[in-house]
């Protein structure tokens, strides 16, 4: 089952390799990591999805808790969340596919980013699940180029994950 | 206020930490702090040979002291070198500082001369490592690297100071935190008082029982409460390979070390237990043999200081996160409050069967006639030479089996060995750590004529500082656990596991001026290990001694089974 773990990190030097180097030299697998200093400029906020079993992710957050630097960690997959990838999408478009693709981007509620005569980039935000959608939509054939900056989540209500 | 420079920050900072002695190399990037150390006498350097054993000797130290062992070393190589013994730290859980010099700051990512990125080398080996980027912030990250290395479930930290962070012209404000206070590490105190309560019933309740103790009960100190709980019960006990001597080896209640090579007394009583309480031990591949098949009938009760070894490769029934001691006190508390005591006809029916099982091998092996003995004889010699109370280390192999089988250790942090890694090489250094600190015990290294020759250049630094160890060499002119896995699954074709060319180590440890004795035959054993301990007791002593290349370790599991399935001899399964 896919997992969305997010922590707080010191925000030192050599913090995140020391979070990419465990998942390598366990043989855990990293499908998105997305890392950013906070509002609190000690403290980097680092989301990643990963994939196992519940043995697995129990391991997997255990190790990562035991990292110095990892000051908080959650599994936001336990409970209600909100998760957000954004993606920019370079496509094909020539004649009657121009409009096409234009009314597909409105359907999925993207923004055309940059425009040439015969390309669009097109800005989308959403679950990971939608941004596949988007490109099953207008077919993988017109995709020139993609680039997702990964999940980033948050969970819902008044839970929050801070010092 | 006292400006001074970062060289004699560190080192008064390692002083402050409470460190008697560094083990070390100087070189180019550690020049400065050399100097710093030449300019005092309150922490002592000790100049090995190879930065490898430099790292070893401070393991052995730790290991024997339970305070962290200290090393020191320059950039590129020098660092490089102790890798080997990091890992070895780091998988047995042993605190240990490595201080490793970098090239100047303003070089580091440019391949300068002997630069390597020993934190990036380092880094799946440490519990935790450190750059210096402003020399005041020395006294601080030493007080940190010790506090981190030594508490919770212990292990190495490496220190890495880039050289222009030690320049004797520039000085600082020296500030030694008086408290270290870590937002993201806070180690266990204490363990769940719901879970522990859940462990004693579980206990008391329990038929066959078993308490299965491992080296964290020696880590923390708690041997003697460990001790307390099993005679208390009743239970029988087993150790790990690296919790020998945490219950009395010769102790009743003790039923032998447990695993691949374990007694087949601890190994039947592990697989038919219906209740094991696992204190400070790890469920390694080494003692669990197949974890589909292990003890198909236990409840697991698992004590441990680390989560994440707790429910990794055996599921636990009842975890309990903390520090060994505090858990067992309140067990002990809760024992003393329910007023109850295990059921003393399961109890009695339980040891019975154990005595059986105790009949039927207990840690027999053929001795014959001929004068080329057999490895176990000799261990069993060397324990009754010093009365069980040795310092013991070894290396790796067929040596160490036999030391760990036939050594009745009493005493807790006596046996030394490297028990996660499997270090060759290990033994020699690390008694040479330990009998620094213990002048007055006897400490051997238990080792084979394969391991020893992976450090043998510190006969050089033991004849420097004086270090009387002795050497035991069980030679048998193989590497035999490689030859021995050879007999079993390769049909006898022993690929690269025997030694040629040996050197004559009579002449070896003489020319590096110690005293070498060759034991050839049965008859000369004893006069040897007198002379060793006795007429020769201030010197190093290197015995030779000549064993049968075609003994085996026995009982060993056979792979893939349950903790019941194995060998019992060349000829004899379960």
């Amino acid at each position: 089952m896919r997992h969305i773990i997010s922590i707080l990190l010191e925000n030192e030097p050599g913090a995140l390799s020391r979070v990419v180097g465990l998942f390598a030299q366990r043989g855990y697998n990293i499908e998105t990591l997305t890392v950013a200093p906070t509002e609190d400029e000690t403290l980097s906020r680092l989301t990643m999805t990963t994939t196992g079993d519940e043995r697995k992710i129990e391991q997997i957050t255990k190790q990562l808790n035991k990292l110095i630097e990892v000051v908080k960690l959650v599994d936001l997959s336990e409970g209600p969340h909100i998760e957000r990838e954004l993606m920019l999408i370079k496509v094909k478009a020539i004649g009657a596919q121009r409009a096409e693709i234009k009314r597909t981007a409105d359907i999925f509620r993207g923004q055309i980013v940059d425009v040439t005569a015969s390309v669009y980039t097109i800005q989308l935000t959403g679950t990971s699940d939608k941004l596949e959608a988007f490109i099953e939509a207008i077919g993988a054939g017109c995709v020139l180029e993609t680039v997702r900056t990964g999940v980033s989540g948050i969970a819902r209500g008044e839970k929050v994950l801070s010092l | 206020m006292e400006l001074i420079s970062g060289g004699d920050m560190l080192v008064r900072a390692l002083h402050e930490a409470g460190v008697e002695y560094i083990y070390g190399y100087p070189g180019g990037s550690l020049l400065h702090v050399y100097d710093a150390v030449y300019k005092q006498s309150a922490v002592k350097h000790v100049l090995v040979r190879h930065e490898q054993a430099a790292a070893h000797m401070a393991d052995g130290y730790a290991r024997a002291t339970g305070k962290p062992g200290v090393v020191m070393v320059t950039s590129g190589p020098g660092a490089t070198n102790t890798v080997t013994g990091i890992a070895t730290a780091f998988t047995d859980s042993i605190p240990m500082v490595v201080i490793s010099g970098q090239v100047m700051s303003h070089l580091v990512g440019d391949d300068a001369f002997q630069e390597t990125d020993m934190l990036g080398v380092s880094r799946p080996i440490v519990k935790h490592s450190f750059a210096v980027r402003r020399p005041e912030d020395i006294p601080e990250i030493v007080a940190k690297a010790f506090y981190i290395a030594s508490t919770g479930r212990p292990g190495p930290v490496v220190i890495d100071i880039p050289k222009d962070m030690t320049m004797p012209n520039e000085r600082y404000e020296y500030v030694y935190p008086k408290k270290i206070k870590m937002r993201s590490y806070t180690p266990p105190q204490r363990g769940h008082s719901g879970q522990i309560k859940k462990a004693v019933e579980m206990l008391l309740a329990a038929k066959r029982p078993i308490i299965y103790a491992g080296g964290g009960v020696i880590i923390d100190g708690s041997s003697d409460k460990l001790r307390a709980l099993v005679d208390r019960l009743n239970f029988p006990c087993t150790n790990t390979l690296m919790g020998l001597g945490c219950y009395p080896g010769t102790g009743e209640r003790f039923v032998g070390m447990l695993g691949m090579h374990g007694s087949y007394e601890a190994n039947m009583t592990m697989h038919n237990a219906d209740v094991i309480l696992a204190v400070g031990a790890r469920f390694d591949d080494r003692v669990t043999n197949a974890t589909s098949k292990f003890c198909p009938d236990a409840k697991i009760i698992h004590i441990d200081i680390d989560p994440s070894s707790i429910s990794k490769t055996i599921i636990a029934d009842v975890p309990i996160v903390g520090p060994v001691g505090a858990v067992l006190d309140e067990m002990m508390a809760l024992l003393d409050e329910a007023g109850e005591t295990p059921d003393a006809d399961a109890l009695e029916t339980w040891w019975k069967q154990i005595n059986e099982w105790r009949q039927r091998h207990g840690g027999h092996y053929d001795k014959n006639d001929s004068q080329l003995m057999k490895p176990q004889e000799v261990i069993e010699a060397m324990w009754t030479a010093t009365k069980g109370d040795a310092f013991i280390t070894s290396d790796v192999g067929q040596h160490q089996m036999f030391a760990a089988q036939y050594y009745k250790f009493d005493k807790p942090n006596r046996w030394i060995n490297s028990g996660g890694l499997g270090t060759m090489g290990f033994g020699f250094p690390a008694a040479m750590g330990i009998k620094m600190n213990f002048p007055d015990d006897m400490v051997v290294c238990v080792t084979g004529e394969g391991s020893i020759q992976m450090n043998i250049q510190e006969l050089s630094t033991c004849l420097q500082y004086g270090i009387p160890v002795k050497i035991l060499c069980l030679n048998n002119g193989s590497l035999g656990m490689v030859r021995q896995w050879q007999d079993m699954n390769y049909e006898g074709r022993h690929s690269h596991s025997y030694m040629e060319s040996l050197p004559d180590f009579v002449k070896l440890v003489e020319a590096y001026g110690h005293v070498g004795i060759r034991v050839e035959g049965r008859d000369q054993l004893p006069q040897a290990l007198e002379d060793t301990f006795g007429k020769y007791n201030d010197r190093l002593v290197f015995l030779d001694v000549a064993v049968d290349e075609t003994e085996h370790v026995y009982p060993m599991q056979v792979p893939m089974g349950s903790m019941r399935d194995m060998w019992l001899s060349k000829t004899e399964r379960t």
